[in-house]
């Protein structure tokens, strides 16, 4: 077990490593922020200082090893458009994002997982067809264009929610958050539905394809064959083995909530990280564009290890075998 | 030079596949409905300019005094906006055709790119194995941990907007689901027999590749691949409407959307509302035919 | 004495794309307690529909479509869908074939029997457990309180299908349907398997339907032996009845192919042919196309044949020697 995590662990070293580079050197790729960010008019001594203030004069390799030192220093940066540090600039943003994803999260997985479970029992039912045919456009349709919308369906036509922004926000225990006040929910829900509709389709899939195979498999005939009424060889039995594969692209796809938080935080001006990286690609901000994904690639092999360890202690097939 | 003939599996005649493909297609009337759709809006789009009656594209056929006509309303040119025009003056639905010709464009290059490159690195790592295998499916499932969005936004941001930018940065988004699905498939097929019996003859390594390897793994492809094609026009959608994809002077449904939502406060929904219903139409028309697609290969379904 | 298995005229269809296909057709035969039934057919012959049928788990596009069930005189196909659930497990239990699926793979040993036993019996958690314990004990498992922690992967085949063995003793079951339970095994481990179940029979009074494609495995284990071939039941009779003398010539045929009747170097006569597709079955009699007695009478249907109770479906049935 310990072999296995200390593999693991380095090689997601290697991971950030190697993609922290690719990162580093795309980014720098774009263009000079410099002249995104000062006046067109200033001197050109002006601009060389600044030029030299942010080390960009320096070879690329070296502005590399700059930004790795620092990092180790827990210093990002600054951003070239807020001139705060980037490290404040993504932690002043990051509550609303975690709070957008953890609210669409709960409602794709109270929504799809039980909605997955009948349609999978009951695959040929009109109920079970329409939930499927729910899946299919919750995860084709386009995500801005739904969350697009609800805003003129609930914010312009009806006037019931607020179009865009965050709600107040309140002390709750040690943290503040908007899910504390009605008027944060208010602001919540509309984006947090847009959000979770893609991955209640994937979830309302994962769960239905499980559900059909374990209907058809060895062990709930038996379990039948014992006597077990349906609803507990689903809850007793079936849940728990398709759980597994679940969790396991339930984690993964955390990740890409909130990658996804970016079109959703962008369609209704939510304050967070997503809304944050779309701007500073817009205004060519390079720290923070560097400083987001490095973040975003850290937190997807954290995230890929936490389902791997999960994985091993649901699945007692999994454990015996450490390793590889 | 000796004639070396290898078994392949059986397989039917291709015409008799076909129908028995179709026959088995047919049975579910949304997926021709889907089909339908699909034929009927490639056809209008390629042949929007001889359709609609103006050419969005050209600024010198823009007239602002026609701005924010609503649907149905006659403008200056002596005709009906159908679906209205915007704040250019732009008709409408001139503009989504136009737009969803360059969003075809764009997915279908983008997904033929994306297959191309997808199968020969899977199709490479499957063959060769070992060290190659490894490093290349370790560079493919790492980008398959990530979000495609993400990637494409990056790399948009990077190359700049224009249409072969934007094919550019989904291909790169998307040909790791190719080369994960056909090295998957692949894998399987080169622990059969055929294929080994294929490589214990003098027959070249790219005819084995191409001729016995490449044929048994295209169905599963041919699934991702609509699926692949939707999700580009999608993300190819989602970037324009991000400020990162294509400029409103080349119009893609995306761009117009993002154009539109701009005038949803002021009570012009329509300027958002139709390119949206194409584009939705669109995606999940392709995505029924691929999910119908895939139900009629899959051999477990097959009685 | 009543039959704790009565079955009668059970016929079992399945709707496919190429029409109906009537897996099971008109199969009747009784148990009585403590006995055991082997019931032998090629794969296909519909033996595991009929175990299947008896316990009401047939799934669409299948259907019970005639006949009758009777465990202890009360006739399962008449009860509602819950009733008979609650019979299932308690009076009639059923040991599958392969014990790597059975059990699932995710939950312990002991968590799947707690289940299995609170289903039927208002138990708290502990007795359950004791219970199945106890079961575990009955079918010979050594240090069973141990295997109950364990995962299924965790015990080796012959063990699972011991496992599974237990489970159906919970309730102690009037009726033990068991699908060729013992295929998958080891043939020493098969033995003693064997060995125990007809202990079981003997001990409990269980009725034992024995389903197998194997002659040789029936010949020493069951009471009684009835042969399917294309759903039908061609032969009923005692196990020294149909071994001793086979009256139908597809008995005799899978008599004369197994291994072990014969001398060493002789060669090992076969059917010829293979089992038809049920959707395609010739007129008459099934076996017609290949049975070296057939004539143009078994264009026919044939007709039931009862000697000294040995009934066979012949036109042409073998006499006793």
């Amino acid at each position: 077990m310990l072999g296995y995590l200390v593999g693991r662990l380095s090689q997601a070293v290697v991971v950030v490593f190697v993609m922290s580079v690719i990162v580093f050197v795309g980014v720098y790729a774009i263009g000079n922020p410099i002249d995104v960010m000062i006046d067109p008019g200033a001197t050109q001594e002006i601009r060389e200082n600044l030029i030299r203030q942010y080390g960009l004069d320096l070879p690329l390799w070296q502005q590399y090893f700059t930004f790795v030192g620092n990092v180790f220093q827990g210093d990002l940066g600054r951003s070239m458009v807020y001139n705060i540090s980037v490290t404040s600039l993504v932690f002043s943003r990051l509550p609303a994002t975690v709070e957008l994803v953890m609210v669409s999260v709960c409602i794709a997985t109270i929504i799809g997982i039980p909605a997955g479970l009948y349609a999978g029992y009951k695959p040929d039912s009109i109920a079970a067809k329409l939930i499927m045919a729910l899946s299919v456009l919750g995860f084709s349709v386009p995500t801005f264009w739904i969350g697009m919308l609800l805003i003129m369906g609930f914010a312009v036509n009806l006037g019931w929610l607020p179009s865009g922004g965050r709600g107040e926000v309140a002390q709750f225990l040690w943290f503040k958050t908007s899910l504390a006040t009605g008027d944060g929910w208010a602001h919540v829900i509309m984006p947090a539905v847009n959000l979770s509709l893609f991955k209640m389709g994937l979830m309302i899939r994962l769960t239905r394809a499980g559900m059909v195979e374990a209907m058809g498999a060895e062990y709930v005939r038996f379990a039948r064959a014992q006597g077990l009424p349906d609803r507990q060889i689903v809850f007793g039995h079936i849940l728990r083995n398709i759980s597994i594969p679940i969790i396991t692209v339930f984690g993964l796809e955390l990740g890409s909530t909130l990658a996804f938080a970016v079109v959703t935080e962008t369609v209704f001006n939510w304050p967070g990280v997503g809304k944050l990286i779309i701007d500073s690609i817009l205004q060519l901000d390079r720290p923070v564009m560097v400083s987001y994904l490095v973040m975003v690639v850290l937190l997807f092999v954290l995230i890929n290890l936490a389902v791997d360890l999960i994985y091993a202690r649901l699945d007692p097939r999994v454990r015996l075998k450490g390793g590889s | 030079m000796v004639d070396v003939t290898v078994q392949t599996p059986p397989v039917e005649t291709r015409a008799v596949r076909l129908r028995h493909f179709w026959s088995d297609y047919r049975r579910s009337w949304v997926a021709v409905l889907a089909l339908a759709i699909i034929t009927t809006l490639v056809l209008a789009s390629f042949g929007a300019p001889f359709l609609v009656p103006q050419n969005p594209y050209d600024l010198a056929q823009l007239d602002w005094a026609d701005a924010f006509l609503r649907p149905g309303q006659t403008g200056s040119g002596g005709y009906v906006h159908l679906l209205g025009t915007d704040n250019a003056g732009r008709d409408m639905l001139s503009a989504i055709l136009y737009g969803l010709r360059t969003s075809f464009v764009i997915g279908i290059t983008a997904g033929i790119l994306a297959l191309i490159l997808g199968i020969s690195i899977g199709l490479t790592a499957a063959y060769f194995g070992g060290r190659i295998e490894a490093l290349l499916m370790r560079i493919v499932d790492l980008q398959l941990s990530m979000p495609a969005i993400l990637l494409a936004l990056v790399m948009a941001a990077m190359l700049g907007q224009g249409v072969p930018q934007i094919v550019l940065a989904l291909v790169v988004a998307q040909y790791a689901y190719f080369a994960r699905t056909t090295h998957g498939a692949a894998s399987v097929e080169r622990r059969k027999d055929y294929i080994e019996a294929a490589r214990s003859t003098p027959l070249p390594t790219r005819r084995i590749l191409f001729k016995h390897l490449l044929p048994n793994v295209l169905p599963p492809l041919i699934v991702v691949a609509t699926v692949q094609v939707a999700s580009a026009i999608s993300l190819e959608a989602t970037l324009s409407f991000l400020g990162v994809g294509l400029p409103l002077t080349e119009p893609s449904l995306g761009s117009l959307i993002s154009n539109g939502f701009k005038y949803i406060h002021a009570g012009r929904s329509w300027l958002s509302i139709y390119p949206g219903i194409f584009l939705m139409v669109t995606v999940v028309a392709i995505n029924l035919v691929g999910d119908q697609v895939r139900t009629v290969i899959d051999p477990r379904n097959s009685r | 004495m009543t039959a704790a298995l009565e079955v009668k005229g059970l016929t079992t269809r399945f709707e496919t794309r190429a029409g109906h296909v009537t897996a099971v057709n008109g199969v009747s035969f009784a148990v009585q307690p403590g006995r055991i039934l082997g019931l032998v057919g090629e794969s296909g012959s519909g033996k595991s529909v009929t175990g299947f049928s008896i316990l009401g788990l047939i799934d669409a596009p299948g259907q019970v479509t005639a006949g009758a069930v009777l465990v202890d005189g009360i006739d399962l196909r008449q009860l509602s869908d819950d009733d008979l659930r609650k019979m299932r497990g308690s009076k009639v239990a059923m040991v599958f074939q392969d014990p790597m699926m059975t059990l699932n793979p995710v939950l312990r040993v002991g968590d799947q029997m707690v289940m299995a036993v609170r289903v039927h019996r208002a138990m708290s958690k502990s007795q359950a457990l004791d219970h199945a314990r106890k079961a575990l004990e009955i079918v010979g498992i050594p240090s069973p309180a141990e295997r109950l922690r364990a995962y299924p992967h965790q015990l080796s085949g012959g063990m699972r299908q011991r496992v599974a063995i237990a489970m159906a003793l919970l309730h102690s079951p009037s009726v033990i349907i068991a699908d060729e339970a013992t295929t998958a095994l080891d043939v020493s481990i098969q033995g003693q398997i064997l060995a125990e179940v007809r202990d079981l029979a003997d001990t409990t009074g269980a009725a034992i339907v024995w389903i197998t494609h194997d002659l040789a495995v029936v010949s020493s284990l069951a009471d009684d032996i009835c042969v399917m071939y294309a759903g039908r039941i061609v032969e009923r009779g005692t196990a020294d009845q149909v071994i001793g003398h086979p009256r139908h010539p597809y008995t005799q045929g899978l008599l004369d192919s197994i291994p072990a009747l014969h001398e060493p170097g002789q060669k090992l006569p076969q059917i010829p042919g293979s089992t038809p597709q049920l959707s395609r079955l010739p007129q008459g009699c099934a076996f017609r196309p290949r049975c070296p007695r057939a004539t143009d009478l078994c264009r026919t249907d044939p007709p039931l044949d009862i000697r000294d109770e040995q009934a066979v479906l012949c036109h042409h049935p073998l006499e006793r020697k």
